[in-house]
């Protein structure tokens, strides 16, 4: 298989550090700070960024997992019924600076949905947006503040994402060709 | 996939489009379980819910399915209809389509009467019961509580007790299930069977254990009441006491059987009210059904007309 690997376990490891840092060094007030991962990918990556900070820098903040199901913006156009889940997090988001993250941003469609699931349940003080990997190719005007690597990526390419809590052996993330 | 622009009857549909609509049914059910009931697949459509006979039940969900599915909805009942100054239904219907509307949602105490209509409008017609005939969604609705709860219709026994003569929902079960390759039994006091329903595929029993023996689902209908002027059986007492379905009779059934009923029961008559708040009983899983299944008729009937435009 020629699949290019574009961060191996411990590029991971090492990434989530960094961007653990990039929120602490961001936000001087953590306690305002809550982190929201977008379902699947972005949940591990929230979750991770929730353990680091909790045991190595002694900040435990609030982290969910947010589903975008019904937020996509192909719903109608594409004619489908979504498998979405409810969203109901443990805690209230009015107010806070919500850390929104995700594996890969591509287009910028799920950050949108995600934006719209987020005020469906609040009104946050603000939003920042974590991202494991940039692909580029943006559809919608969607920045991010903290990211993990940059990889210009063209649209017959995909990034696939193994994460040790989806069943995986060890994380990774690589890119595959699509078509044949 | 569904390529219908109406719903008259399970008659007219395949094994496959019944079994197409199910699906959907439970992704929304799923949803609505969760009470996610916010999706906006009927924006900008509308629908007409025009009900020439009484219903609470279905017409409520009739409505709240077209407004969880993002259209807008209007009640039309023909006591307070131009209907009452003699308009007939085709006009009504032209009336309705002059007015851009999408949907008309139909219940008429005649039979054929949405098939008619569904053949003069440019809006897609769904039966939401027709006299003596059919009750689709009903069936659908019973088709989908049952589907979830054994994971299968084929093979199912279903045992039918009641008013089978008055009932389109016995029919519409009876076409959907036997589809399905499901096994229908009924019983009722003989002159509540109508002629001719063992040649659709029924089997008519001699009492009320050899219906229910051995059965998945028995489903109790009602006694209509208002449709009973010939003096089909003495009095809701003597029909409860020998043609009703009580706790020693159900024990006949399969330990995992469920009890089932369209609504409204009269409680004390088809079943017993012990057996109505049982936990077999998933007479309000029915309901559910009702919203979930009617959602994906409206849902499946749209992506088919967006596709036709």
């Amino acid at each position: 298989m020629n699949n290019t690997v574009i961060l191996d376990k411990n590029a991971v490891r090492r990434t989530i550090i960094r961007l653990s840092h990039e929120i602490l060094e961001r936000n001087s007030d953590m306690r305002n700070v809550v982190l929201v991962g977008i379902k699947r990918g972005g949940e591990v990556v929230a979750n991770r960024v929730r353990r680091y900070l909790a045991q190595q820098e002694g900040v435990d903040i609030p982290c969910a997992g947010i589903d975008i199901g019904i937020y996509r913006d192909d719903l109608v156009s594409s004619f489908f019924v979504p498998d979405a889940t409810v969203n109901r997090f443990p805690f209230d988001i009015t107010d806070k600076t919500v850390v929104l993250c995700d594996d890969v941003l591509h287009t910028g469609r799920s950050v949108r949905a995600a934006i719209e699931g987020l005020f469906a349940m609040g009104r946050p003080g603000s939003i920042q947006l974590l991202i494991l990997v940039d692909r580029g190719g943006r559809e919608v005007p969607v920045r991010a503040d903290f990211v993990g690597k940059n990889v210009p990526t063209s649209r017959s390419e995909r990034i696939e994402v193994d994460f040790e809590e989806f069943g995986a052996q060890e994380d990774r993330l690589y890119i595959t060709k699509l078509g044949k | 996939m569904l390529k219908r622009k109406d719903l008259i009857g399970l008659y007219d549909l395949s094994a496959e489009e019944i079994t197409e609509i199910l699906d959907v049914a439970e992704n929304m059910k799923k949803l609505l379980r969760q009470g996610i009931k916010k999706l906006p697949h009927l924006q900008g459509k509308t629908a007409t819910i025009l009900f020439y006979e009484n219903s609470t039940r279905t017409r409520t969900s009739f409505e709240l399915a077209c407004k969880y599915m993002g259209a807008s909805c209007i009640n039309i009942s023909a006591s307070t209809s131009s209907v009452k100054k003699g308009e007939t239904l085709i006009d009504t219907g032209e009336t309705l389509d002059a007015m851009k509307n999408d949907f008309i949602i139909m219940r008429h105490s005649m039979g054929g009467a949405p098939k008619l209509l569904a053949e003069h409008v440019r809006a897609s017609v769904i039966n939401g019961g027709d006299g003596m005939n059919e009750h689709p969604t009903q069936a659908l609705l019973d088709m989908c509580t049952m589907r979830e709860r054994f994971g299968r219709i084929k093979g199912l026994k279903v045992a039918i007790l009641g008013d089978i003569a008055h009932s389109r929902v016995a029919k519409s079960n009876l076409f959907g299930l036997k589809k399905l390759g499901a096994e229908v039994t009924m019983y009722a006091p003989e002159t509540l069977i109508p002629k001719g329903i063992d040649r659709m595929g029924a089997k008519i029993c001699r009492s009320r254990e050899e219906a229910v023996e051995g059965a998945d689902v028995v489903m109790g209908l009602r006694i209509q009441l208002e449709r009973q002027q010939a003096g089909n059986f003495p009095s809701l007492g003597e029909y409860a006491r020998f043609y009703g379905v009580n706790r020693e009779i159900f024990s006949r059934a399969k330990p995992t059987a469920i009890i089932m009923h369209p609504g409204p029961v009269n409680r004390g008559v088809e079943l017993t009210g012990s057996l109505i708040d049982d936990n077999a009983s998933l007479i309000l899983d029915q309901v559910l059904s009702g919203v979930a299944v009617r959602m994906a008729v409206l849902f499946l009937i749209t992506q088919y007309r967006n596709q036709q435009m």
